[in-house]
């Protein structure tokens, strides 16, 4: 394979990760809502282990948030190839479209919405995500 | 729906964890030589990924309460530990973007939660 060929595998496999990525993070915060824990804070997390345990069991037993960790498995796996010794820099770009999906997904499949403060504020992180490889 | 500042909280101390788990497996690829079995005894990298899935469990709680489109864009904070720690353990030099990015980061994030008030 010539390398401006693998460059481009290299980038068609990042942006794949980054729409799994995204689907994974809409298949946590739904299954998050099947749990129906209740509202926690580290501080009751600090105070209580127990809690801590349970909400892993809770985890482990839910389909959509084993699905989500079984997306980020594959997620990983496939970064790993995309990046196998290749130039990281050009590819925080296409990373941080991740921001842009769960955004996206967000408003259509969770219902949320968004604000003029919110959308700048992450056209903000992902111009700052898309710099950080740059050289100097 | 209203995100809990207690949301907030958790996911950036799930990224702070996670930052760490960068550390460890970036030590682990640093040990890593071909066989699988080699990769599988690998110990830095079962730190790595352990403490992943501590990130994950401390993520979700944070997630449960409150909007994704707010609470997601909150792991981008973890960049400031991903440099700060690469800087300390693996010499890697700060360099203008990554100040420039970091940056740009902070000032979206506090956007965002100034749209969550």
């Amino acid at each position: 394979m010539d390398t401006r060929a693998a460059a481009r595998r290299s980038f068609l496999l990042v942006f794949l990760c980054t729409l799994i990525g995204a689907i994974a993070q809409i298949l946590t915060k739904q299954g998050t809502a099947q749990l129906g824990a209740g509202h926690i804070t580290l501080g009751d997390v600090a105070r209580h282990p127990t809690l801590f345990a349970g909400f892993c069991i809770g985890i482990i037993t839910n389909f959509r948030l084993l699905c989500g960790y079984v997306l980020y498995g594959v997620m990983t796996f496939l970064m790993a190839l995309a990046l196998k010794g290749r130039e990281l820099s050009r590819l925080f770009p296409i990373i941080a479209l991740t921001y842009v999906w769960v955004t996206i997904l967000s408003l259509f499949l969770l219902n949320e919405h968004m604000n003029f403060f919110r959308g700048i504020g992450i056209a903000f992180i992902v111009c700052g995500v898309s710099v950080l490889g740059l050289k100097r | 729906m209203h995100t809990p500042a207690s949301s907030i909280v958790l996911v950036l101390f799930g990224s702070f964890i996670g930052s760490f788990g960068a550390v460890f497996l970036k030590l682990g690829a640093e040990h890593m030589q071909g066989s699988l079995s080699r990769i599988l005894n690998n110990y830095w990298l079962a730190i790595g990924i352990a403490l992943y899935l501590l990130s994950s469990v401390f993520y979700i709680m944070g997630v449960a309460q409150g909007q994704l489109t707010v609470l997601y864009p909150m792991v981008s904070l973890g960049y400031i530990w991903a440099i700060l720690w690469a800087r300390l353990f693996f010499k890697e030099p700060f360099t203008l973007s990554k100040i420039g990015g970091l940056l740009m980061i902070v000032f979206g994030v506090a956007l965002i939660n100034f749209g969550n008030a």
